[in-house]
């Protein structure tokens, strides 16, 4: 099956006068149609600013998009011209976003601001776009949506306001939606019905989701496909079930085993020692090394490349060189011509 | 366990007044609504609800920060409402808090070392220069601080670290009661596993009890070896946490648990999800009956009206729900027993 998206060696950087952050580095996976793909990492990982680089929505300057290139139906999104990404972003690859607070317009109706996008990427009369708002909050589960799609951001709790999100994000029937972490603010109970909707809504209009998550319980309970990234980098990527079963770059091994879970009850967490490297210092070697329990000396020197395993996984680890048969690939670090 | 419980709450209850508008009528926030418990020397009881069921205000009233609408608060069998001042003062040595953001809640004009050794001022401990030393060396020792950190400042550190400050903090004065209020949620699991971990040790070293506000089952399972689960104000349900993850007794407990994503794609495949419907209700205008009832699958004609008040189902495990006893009801439930 063909990719709905692909991202080939992603890699954004911050640039200020004083320091370069390297905040996305070398991010590569493959999105199917109708799958959902889950980006785990923990804060500063830079599963965010990926998704912001996949929309393009990075302010250029600071952020610049120095290698990679992103396919979307084979075509680069990152050598598009504004307006192409402006008839795409929305309309064939839409984005929720954790704080459906902030990212809902205060002064606006709901129905208006889902309306807009119809208006803008559909062309419909505004009469047909506001009937179109209500019947998409019916859709995600809000109760009168007639007379609700009249409200305001603030009449509206937590969890409707997230499924008004989805709403917006869904009215042009997107190819692609991008989840940063949606139910992350939300209570446990709200976040099950919030994710059980997502999956209602993949299935019904056979979309493909990118959810990025911190939550490993929620990519258990969501993803086909995971890709766990570390210090911007991607460290390895995988099928759900594998992944879990199976880790192989040692920091999904420690990140799974510091997780509590409720079947379980452990006597001790194992945590991983030490934190996260600041991605302006710059580092040789393989960001993981410091906290490596499984580090060899070229570690702390030679960066792994991505190495490729059996079933279409990945980790970035010299580890598994060997189990790799030499099949690797490392990419480049700058846009040639771009 | 036997003896003199070091926490007890009787009947405790806080209501807000609140009005409607700028001459509106005044209604009363129920946040806490009759709230009784007992924590024992030396363990851990854990405060489990979403947002908004009062866990938060329940623990300012044991902290003394706020003053009951009605009920007591006994530290060691004396009512802490009945207090005067110094003695309450002098109380306030022996119950500490950790808070959930250890962004706001350190000082960030202050050094470690001097937000670490403040309680010692403010509490009139002098110590000759040697035995302080020595003191505070152990204490960041315990709490895993480096020594190199005394004369920074919070801003220079990660969220963990900061955790570790503000937990040392809480220590400084050797309490033996800490409520710790969602002192991990704020972290990531690679982080919160580590600051757990030395959560656990610290209790057993230190031999402290802990009241422990959560919204989160998997933490609370690994720390907490009692448990009360809050909804509007009220404990629908308290066990120790074997018997209340294996056996849910209240509709809502049983929800909450199977709300909750479990790290593994294996389990969450086979698992059978409650998910419950709306949002919670506001507790400005809650439910009559069981406050539970609109949300419940189990709902008979008499929850609507019946306000069920707490009932053992076995001994130390006590829920307020009058369709007990649901044993046989598992079968499709969430829980699998591993």
């Amino acid at each position: 099956m063909e990719p709905v998206l692909s991202v080939r060696g992603l890699r954004t950087h911050f640039v200020t006068p004083e320091r370069t952050v390297s905040a996305v580095d070398g991010l590569t996976y493959d999105l199917h149609p109708g799958k959902t793909l889950a980006v785990v990492g923990e804060s500063g990982s830079g599963k965010s600013v990926h998704a912001l680089s996949i929309l393009r929505l990075l302010p250029e300057p600071p952020a610049k998009v120095v290698a990679g290139e992103i396919l979307f139906r084979g075509r680069d999104l990152l050598r598009m011209s504004p307006e192409e990404i402006r008839s795409i972003r929305g309309d064939r690859i839409a984005m929720i976003f954790q704080e459906p607070m902030t990212s809902l317009n205060p002064v606006l109706r709901i129905g208006e601001q889902i309306a807009e996008a119809v208006i803008l990427h559909q062309k419909s009369s505004k009469e047909k776009a506001w009937a179109k708002a209500a019947d998409l909050l019916g859709k995600v589960g809000i109760p009168h949506p007639e007379e609700r799609v009249h409200d305001f951001p603030h009449q509206f709790s937590g969890g409707m306001r997230q499924r008004a999100m989805i709403a917006i994000a869904l009215s042009c029937e997107p190819d692609v939606l991008i989840a940063d972490e949606p139910t992350t603010a939300l209570d446990v109970t709200i976040q099950a019905q919030i994710l059980e909707l997502m999956k209602d809504l993949q299935r019904e209009y056979h979309m493909a989701i990118i959810l990025i998550t911190h939550n490993i319980g929620v990519v258990a309970e969501m993803a086909d496909d995971v890709a766990v990234m570390y210090a911007g980098r991607p460290v390895e990527n995988a099928a759900v079930a594998d992944l879990f079963k199976d880790p192989r770059h040692p920091y999904t091994k420690g990140l799974l085993a510091s997780v509590p879970s409720i079947y379980c009850r452990k006597d001790r967490l194992a945590a991983i020692p030490g934190q996260p490297p600041d991605l302006g210092d710059g580092f040789t070697g393989c960001p993981f090394a410091p906290r490596c329990p499984a580090v060899m000396e070229r570690c702390r020197t030679q960066d792994p490349p991505q190495f490729h395993l059996e079933g279409g996984r990945m980790a970035n680890c010299w580890n598994v060189e060997d189990e790799s048969k030499g099949r690797w690939h490392r990419f480049e670090t700058s846009r040639g011509g771009a | 366990m036997s003896g003199r419980p070091i926490l007890e709450v009787r009947d405790l209850r806080k209501h807000f007044l609140v009005s409607k508008g700028l001459f509106g009528a005044k209604t009363a926030v129920k946040a806490v609504d009759g709230v009784s418990f007992t924590v024992m020397p030396r363990e851990s009881f854990a405060v489990v609800g979403e947002s908004g069921c009062g866990k938060t205000t329940l623990g300012k009233l044991v902290l003394a920060l706020e003053k009951p609408t009605s009920g007591q608060v006994l530290f060691e069998g004396s009512d802490m409402s009945a207090l005067t001042g110094r003695e309450l003062r002098k109380l306030r040595r022996r119950i500490q808090v950790i808070f959930q953001d250890p962004y706001s809640s350190l000082n960030p004009r202050m050094t470690v070392s001097d937000i670490v050794t403040e309680p010692w001022i403010i509490h009139d401990m002098h110590m000759d220069p040697k035995t302080r030393a020595k003191k505070l060396a152990k204490l960041l020792d315990d709490c895993g601080i480096a020594k190199t950190f005394l004369t920074r400042h919070p801003h220079e550190f990660s969220g963990g670290q900061r955790q570790r400050v503000g937990i040392a903090r809480a220590l400084a004065l050797d309490p033996e009661l800490v409520v710790a209020d969602e002192p991990v949620s704020a972290l990531d699991v690679s982080i919160q596993a580590q600051i757990l971990n030395l959560l656990k040790d610290l209790q057993q070293e230190r031999k402290l009890a802990y009241l422990f506000i959560s919204h989160d089952f998997s933490v609370v399972r690994h720390l907490c070896t009692r448990i009360a689960v809050m909804y509007l104000g009220r404990v629908v349900e308290t066990a120790d946490s074997e018997t209340l993850f294996n056996d849910p007794q209240h509709p809502y407990t049983e929800a909450l648990l199977s709300a909750v994503p479990v790290p593994d794609p294996s389990i969450e495949k086979r698992r059978k999800r409650i998910i419950l419907t709306g949002d919670v209700p506001s507790p400005l205008k809650p439910p009559s009956g069981c406050h539970f009832h609109p949300r419940c699958r189990y709902l008979k004609d008499a929850c609507r009206v019946q306000d069920p008040a707490l009932a053992e189902a076995r001994p130390g495990h006590l829920a307020a729900c009058p369709i007990l006893p649901f044993k046989d009801r598992r079968s499709d439930a969430a829980l699998i027993a591993l």
